[in-house]
């Protein structure tokens, strides 16, 4: 029972770059990449998001540049 | 070697508009008095920061896309080193990213365009049948 409520609630999507024929994943655009940061600031994993492993490596690349460029924090709490 | 650059940096919020735009003016005269080209500044003005860099908690955004070779971006860097009113920059080479992405479109224009063709294909060659 409790393993189902889980998986419902953490259930495997597809990967919403693909979805919305994102092809190339811009570090400028904050919002976009707030969306796979909790308020923690750590990149939400795959497993979790879904994001398929290619857009996962821009997304990686993505977060780092903007936190650089202080769009994104490293830390918050 | 052209290629196409985006750069980016944030200046200190204490600078006026015009001593932005000086510096802006300044860089841009780098780029074009070694023969590259500026395709466009981006101003996003002053934006708050994510977290403190140097005690400022908000930052003037600018993003230059250029056509240009590494040794202009070598400069411009160089510059905003030396220029204690910069804060951050980054310069990103954007002309594969830009292949790339150009390319999957293209190979989903023609995989739409495929599927769209065979559907009209098969519904003229039922009305072929039809005929007779």
């Amino acid at each position: 029972m409790a393993t189902f409520k889980r998986f419902s609630v953490r259930r495997r999507r597809v990967c919403k770059f693909c979805a919305e024929k994102i092809t190339y994943i811009d570090y400028k655009d904050g919002k976009l990449l707030g969306y796979f940061i909790p308020e923690r600031g750590k990149i939400i994993p795959r497993r979790i998001s879904g994001v398929c492993s290619t857009h996962q490596r821009q997304l990686s690349t993505a977060i780092k540049r903007a936190r650089h460029l202080a769009i994104l924090p490293f830390v918050s709490d | 070697m052209v290629r196409t650059y985006e750069v980016v940096f944030v200046a200190v919020p204490t600078l006026t508009n015009e001593e932005l735009d000086a510096f802006v003016a300044q860089m841009q005269g780098v780029v074009e008095g070694r023969a590259g080209k500026v395709v466009r500044i981006d101003s996003w003005g002053k934006k708050s920061l994510a977290y403190r860099i140097d005690k400022h908690r908000e930052g003037y955004y600018v993003i230059l896309t250029l056509e240009a070779d590494g040794a202009i971006i070598a400069e411009l860097e160089r510059r905003f080193r030396v220029t204690d009113s910069i804060i951050r920059f980054l310069s990103v080479r954007m002309d594969e990213d830009l292949k790339r992405s150009e390319k999957l479109k293209a190979a989903r224009r023609r995989k739409t365009a495929r599927s769209a063709a065979s559907k009209a294909a098969a519904a003229a060659g039922e009305a072929q049948e039809a005929t007779p």
